[in-house]
């Protein structure tokens, strides 16, 4: 593989969701979010503490950057290809800014018969993303013009037996019927724009 | 424990029997450390580090405890698979991934009684010999994980964790490490991959069993968050007491957890084997929604073949004497060998229900696009086999499907399944062969226009909204 196919693999283009999470930046919370993670393993396995401290960098920026990915490949002492292949593998890692408030509709079987989809159409409506042109699965995720909002479907999300459940950020939110969506996305916009 | 009460509207049905779930909902429970310990917490550590490692292990398989992750193989026969003449570090693993469609009991625990998990944990270890402990758990449940990381504080604090041990000399650490939403970090090898750092492809078994080959080429334990809490509860009560819960081979407590098409969906910690299907459908979930009528239940997670509730089996030597003994779905017992002889499963105890309102196609339609989205991709049989049956589903649903593709369709399953490095090619497959063997009527008559036996919930019309194109 040639640098620069290298390059635009590693390419985080730009969302209207971007301009709410701040560029990386190697800052102490990051390096001692390193040191702790990397303690919990043998001197010799550095590479285990990858999906961390990515998970550290995307709670904080958004997405993970190309030179969020050198960073990390650096710090625990491996390629950045190496880190790359775990990004472009895990439907938990981003490559681009999802909106300030992302959410994650589980449209696995329970929830797609307590009405997931549907939840996942009034969503889209009220925050005008267009469900239409996207790929029906994770990839891309789908941002709001506005960049305040962004949607995706995940897979069930172990809560079954309250269908439909999402994820909004790291909160929970169980029995979400599609009537729900606006006072869902409510009791966000309203606090916070 | 007659003093317990629970949050109304959560009160346990009548049939359960809770040892796991005890505190589940519980009135005035929350997940401090004080909580726990006003409740007797930690007594059965105390009481494990008294005993001999070995002594622990053989409880454990006296109790007959069989993993409740999904292969339902017995715990204390896996523990002794470490290769006695081992001398490298020795790692437990809690698979705390719980990505099973329609399974969610490890969520309750996590999330409500980790202190529960811990002690079973800690236990574990030290029967094992394991200094290090890893939860893996998945992304989806960042609380739990802060929950389960406080939880372990406080346990370090009190010397159930951490250096010596209550004195015993004994060191151990437990770390949660967080996956990051792949279904396939459930497998646990691939779980292990994943924790090294890499993606998370599953091994080849053999020779990578984790018990002597695991994470770091170490010999590792992998048992579910259940799992390993039952522990605790063999160690309190013994284990010849323990297995006097459920029935021969099928022993202890476990959590049923029921969704779908019922009135009262949820969780239900039972003797196993000691609940019929009928019980289990109408007595506690309350039976079908009103004016429906059951038509189909998947009874161990989204992989283990579907029953059709209008069918009878044949469980070859369970009569009187040893003569075969028939019986209708509804009184399948719920326990693993029951499941099996019915050409199904108990696995992860996931119960997804569907009424006649369910058209065949697209469940079959949804579990395929599961199962296509999460292939690890390292296989050809099933990296490609789940994404083609995932497509042919979409043309059945679309309306575009001829005879011929849901001849294809199976033709399709039976080539990934038992052809893969990893079980996920029968996970992937079955629901398939099942559906397909079960209801070819049905999905037949679809391929015609004019003959459409189901006709679409709303719910499958807004699915259908989102085919993809390719
Ligand atoms: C595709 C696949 C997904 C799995 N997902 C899970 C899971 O989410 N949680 C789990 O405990 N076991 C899961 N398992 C089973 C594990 O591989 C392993 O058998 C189990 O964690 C062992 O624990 P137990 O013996 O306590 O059941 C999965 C297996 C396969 C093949
Ligand atoms: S069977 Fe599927 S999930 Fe398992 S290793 Fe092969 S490609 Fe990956
Ligand atoms: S199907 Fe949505 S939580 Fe399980």
């Amino acid at each position: 593989m040639s640098d620069s196919s290298l390059e635009s693999l590693i390419a985080s283009p730009e969302t209207p969701g971007t301009k709410h999470f701040p560029p990386f930046a190697a800052d102490e919370a990051l390096e001692a979010e390193a040191v702790k993670r990397l303690a919990q393993f043998p001197e010799d396995r550095k590479r285990s503490a990858v999906l961390p401290i990515l998970h550290h960098i995307q709670h904080h920026h958004g997405f993970l950057s190309a030179a969020a990915i050198e960073w990390t490949a650096q710090r625990v002492g491996i390629e950045p290809i190496k880190v790359l292949e775990v990004v472009t593998f895990y439907p938990g890692f981003r490559q681009s800014a999802p909106g300030k408030f992302h959410i994650r509709v589980c449209r696995t079987l329970s929830c797609a018969m307590g009405g997931s989809y549907e939840l996942m159409d009034q969503l889209c409506e009220l925050t005008g993303i267009d469900r239409a042109s996207l790929d029906p699965h994770h990839h891309p995720i789908a941002v709001s013009p506005c960049g305040t909002w962004s949607v995706e479907f995940a897979e069930c999300l172990a809560s079954c037996g309250t269908a439909p459940v999402c994820l909004v950020n790291d909160d929970f939110h169980e029995a979400i019927a599609p009537e729900k969506a606006q006072a869902l996305l409510d009791q966000y916009s309203s606090n916070d724009h | 424990m007659s003093n317990i009460t629970y949050k109304p509207g959560k009160e346990p049905d009548p049939r359960e029997y809770r040892l796991i779930f005890k505190n589940v909902d519980r009135e005035g429970w929350d997940t401090s450390i004080e909580t726990y310990l006003n409740d007797g917490g930690y007594e059965d550590l105390k009481k494990a580090m008294a005993m001999e490692p070995k002594a622990i292990t053989e409880e454990v398989k006296k109790s007959g405890l069989r993993g409740r992750g999904g292969a339902g193989f017995p715990t204390g026969i896996k523990w002794t698979f470490i290769p006695p003449n081992n001398t490298k570090p020795v790692y437990l693993i809690c698979n705390c991934d719980e990505s099973e469609p329609g399974t969610f009991k490890d969520r309750y625990i996590v999330h409500q009684d980790p202190h529960q998990l811990v002690e079973g944990i800690v236990i574990s270890c030290f029967a094992v010999g394991a200094h290090v402990a890893y939860i893996y758990i998945r992304e989806e449940f960042p609380e739990a994980a802060q929950i389960l990381e406080k939880a372990i504080a406080e346990a370090r604090e009190r010397n159930f964790v951490g250096a010596n041990v209550l004195g015993s000399g004994f060191d151990v650490e437990i770390y949660v490490h967080r996956g990051a939403a792949a279904y396939i970090c459930g497998e646990e090898t691939g779980l292990i991959e994943s924790l090294e750092g890499k993606r998370a492809y599953p091994r080849i078994k053999p020779p990578y069993f984790p018990a002597a080959l695991g994470l770091y080429m170490c010999p590792t334990i992998v048992n579910n968050v259940e799992s390993l809490c039952h522990v605790k509860h063999i160690i309190r009560m013994g284990g010849d007491e323990y297995a006097k819960l459920g029935v021969p081979r099928n022993n202890g407590t476990r959590i049923l957890c029921v969704s779908g098409d019922v009135k009262k969906p949820g969780y239900f910690e039972v003797q196993v084997g000691k609940i019929t299907m009928r019980e289990l459908l109408y007595d506690m979930c309350g039976g079908p929604k009103d004016g429906r009528e059951f038509k189909a239940v998947i009874p161990g997670g989204s992989s283990s073949k579907i029953l059709r509730c209008d069918e009878s089996f044949t469980l070859r030597g369970q009569g009187p004497e040893g003569s075969d003994k028939s019986i209708t779905f509804w009184d399948i017992p719920m326990d693993f060998d029951s499941l099996a002889a019915c050409g199904s499963m108990a696995g992860s105890g996931g119960v997804i229900v569907l009424d006649d309102s369910r058209k065949m196609s697209w469940v079959l339609n949804n579990l395929n696009q599961f199962y296509a989205h999460e292939s690890c991709g390292q296989c050809t049989p099933c990296r490609e086999g789940s994404t083609w049956m995932r497509k042919i589903s979409d043309r059945i649903v679309a309306g575009e499907a001829t005879p011929a593709d849901i001849e294809l369709l199976e033709s399709v399953a039976y080539q990934i399944d038992g052809k893969t490095i990893c079980a996920f090619g029968e996970a992937s497959s079955w629901p398939v062969e099942a559906i397909i063997g079960k209801f070819r009527e049905e999905l037949l008559a679809e391929t015609s226009d004019s003959n459409e036996t189901v006709r679409m919930s709303p719910e499958g019309e807004a699915q259908r909204r989102y085919l993809q194109k390719a």
